[in-house]
């Protein structure tokens, strides 16, 4: 999965396939994509931005005319799911920001997607319209009301064909369930339930259900005061209904079992690795607060992202990581300026591919990095527009750490920390990943021979 | 000490973020703010550690030192009275090369503190009193060695210009009725600042 540095024919070449978005010196704000999340079967994509829309790319059939261009992705539909809300009560506004988005699985023809933003999460039903009835009695075919004096005949209206139109529609708003900010929502494997998380709770809804929910985390202290945790990110098994797992700002996970209790507030298990002291700063709380956390595609192992590294636990083995990964370790002496920034609290998210054997996660200065889980290899990427040629090969990027730099590697301190990858996606079963860089979404493919 | 400055200027940046938080969009975030607190706090108990041992060191060292220069606290009096220039504050103060000299300039505060430095403040104060949050460090007398030497004050006497943070001045200068309706984050001394920082409720925002 990564491509070779010595003309290895086994490995994978990535290569620019397509961009969306537009070039802007002043990038608006509302248009930073905030999440990215294929569908089940990886014919559809949908982003959500700050602005509240949801756009949804939908993968085109792939023709046999052109068996080297794999399907493209276009645009589908476009809809404005948040909007900006105040809170009168506390005198707050509600940012209308697409936080995360999860599709559900499908079983008709329409599809379905759990957005949600701070507060509320929504239900959309995405479905194509490609007949419309034509021959109504009571109305002429603009829709004007017709006098009923001038009817002599009746009809039935039949279905004609239309040009296709795709709509979105809310099915269900979950809303009043937090107090505090939604950082994720994860659909269950029964297909019945799914959970939203705040920083201090975690609750359970049926997608049927709206004015209900569960609660079945609460981590809030009795005295705010003594509050030394949140919850930064929650996710059910794949296949394991009972099961879920979330992270925490002090770098543990906990898994749960619903089985146990109604409230799980007691963990079945409890993943941490002790910290090293040598490593110890000013900021080692947080760099060690867990951004993402994902199960692997098997329900085997847990990926976490934390600031400077991603690590893969083994579901069986609670005292430390079976794999440690560096992200950009050579941020680490640079802690104190990225505090000063604020890029120290960006939260970057990780993503597995289909068959669990390579990692992606992002970094700054438009890299993303993914790390093969078998053979231990890793590349640095670039998602830029100088890189974005049709079909044009991607070539491995290295920061320079320190001593003679070489060509084309870049020093740490020429790297862009407002250029930063926080979203990125995997195809569930093909070689083919989603970028955010700010306000345009990169998709890249393998190559193919 | 190299440590206990950047001890300082870590919790003088965690105060101006926290504070600046509030005017963001979509209310105060809990997570951010929660580790602002904690960076603070450790810095902070760094810098106490770093503190005694240096004050250790001034007592078994020479008595009388000189006073401390002028030149930070100048810097700080002409930054903008703004309720967002912490950041000012902390480029000016980052400036402060905190030594033992600092320590015994702390015992000597009341003859180098200015009167008129505090009138100007009081001028400014009001306008900024309406606005304070109730989430910031409100006025508990805390039994701080370094409050002990002021005698004994409510912790936090505020006052509105734009500094987060003086290296070495007390507010004894003001005049002790003229309590301020809300607690303030402009001008706090060092003293005054630590009982802030100890009385710091991150989540009292968050309903």
């Amino acid at each position: 999965m990564i491509p070779g540095r010595g003309g290895d024919p086994d490995d994978t070449r990535w290569c620019f396939a397509q961009v969306k978005g537009v070039v802007e010196v002043n990038v608006t704000e509302a248009d930073i994509i905030s999440t990215v999340e294929f569908n089940s079967t990886g014919e559809l994509l949908a982003t959500g931005d700050k602005g509240g829309r949801v756009v949804v790319f939908q993968r085109e059939q792939e023709s046999k005319n052109q068996p080297h261009r794999r399907g493209e992705y276009n645009v589908y539909s476009t809809f404005q799911s948040h909007e900006p809300e105040f809170d009168y009560l506390k005198s707050l506004e509600i940012e209308e920001k697409i936080n995360k988005i999860r599709w559900l699985p499908q079983h008709n023809a329409a599809y379905f997607l759990l957005s949600t933003n701070d507060k509320t999460v929504k239900l959309w039903k995405i479905s194509e319209r490609d007949r419309r009835p034509e021959g109504y009695n009571l109305k002429d075919e603009e829709g004007r009301i017709r006098d009923p004096a001038t009817i002599t005949t009746l009809r039935v209206p039949v279905l004609r064909p239309m040009d296709l139109m795709v709509e979105a529609t809310a099915r269900r708003i979950f809303s009043n369930a937090h107090t505090y900010h939604i950082n994720s929502i994860s659909v269950n494997s029964d297909y019945e339930t799914f959970m939203s998380t705040d920083d201090l709770r975690i609750n359970l809804w049926n997608l049927e259900i709206t004015n209900k929910s569960f609660n079945i985390v609460d981590i809030k202290p009795a005295n705010m005061e003594e509050l030394t945790e949140v919850i930064t990110a929650a996710e059910f098994h794949p296949n394991q209904c009972n099961t879920f797992v979330y992270s925490s700002s002090k770098g543990s996970i906990r898994l749960c079992d619903m089985r146990a209790a109604a409230l799980c507030d007691n963990h079945s298990k409890f993943f941490e690795e002790p910290e090293d002291p040598s490593n110890r700063s000013f900021f080692s709380e947080i760099i060690s607060s867990i951004s993402d956390v994902k199960f692997s595609h098997s329900g085997r192992y847990l990926m976490t992202r934390d600031y400077l590294t991603v690590k893969v636990w083994d579901l069986n083995m609670e005292s430390k990581p079976l794999e440690t990964y560096q992200v950009h370790d050579y941020l680490r002496s640079k802690l104190c300026s990225l505090y000063e920034n604020d890029c120290i609290f960006d939260k970057f998210e990780c993503v597995w591919n289909g068959s669990d054997s390579v990692i992606m996660t992002g970094s700054y200065n438009n890299f993303f990095r993914m790390f093969d889980r078998n053979t231990k290899r890793d590349v640095t990427l670039e998602a830029s527009r100088e890189n974005s040629k049709p079909r044009a090969i991607l070539k491995p990027r290295k920061v320079c750490v320190g001593g003679k730099r070489r060509k084309d590697e870049i020093s740490v301190d020429s790297l862009d920390f407002s250029k930063k990858i926080l979203h990125t996606a995997w195809h569930p079963s093909e070689n083919i990943i989603a970028v955010a860089a700010t306000n345009n979404l990169y998709i890249f493919q393998d190559k193919v021979n | 000490m190299d440590v206990s400055a950047e001890a300082k200027r870590i919790m003088v940046q965690a105060l101006g973020k926290l504070y600046s938080s509030r005017t963001q969009r979509g209310g105060l975030r809990l997570h951010r703010n929660l580790l602002l607190t904690l960076v603070m706090k450790s810095a902070r108990d760094i810098y106490h550690s770093a503190r005694t041992a240096c004050e250790n060191e001034a007592q078994s060292g020479s008595p009388l030192p000189d006073p401390q220069p002028q030149r930070t606290e100048e810097a700080m009096d002409t930054s903008d009275a703004d309720g967002e220039s912490c950041v000012s504050a902390r480029t000016s103060e980052g400036k402060c090369k905190v030594t033992s000299a600092n320590c015994k300039k702390s015992q000597e505060d009341k003859e180098n503190s200015d009167p008129v430095r505090s009138d100007r403040h009081s001028r400014k104060r009001p306008s900024k009193a309406a606005a304070e949050p109730d989430f910031l460090p409100t006025k508990k007398a805390r039994m701080e060695t370094g409050e002990e030497r002021h005698g004994a004050r409510p912790g936090a006497l505020r006052t509105t210009t734009g500094n987060c943070y003086r290296a070495d001045e007390t507010l004894t200068s003001l005049p002790m009725s003229r309590a301020p309706a809300r607690p303030g984050i402009a001008l706090i001394d060092k003293s005054g600042w630590e009982s802030a920082v100890k009385s710091w409720d991150p989540c009292a925002m968050v309903p």
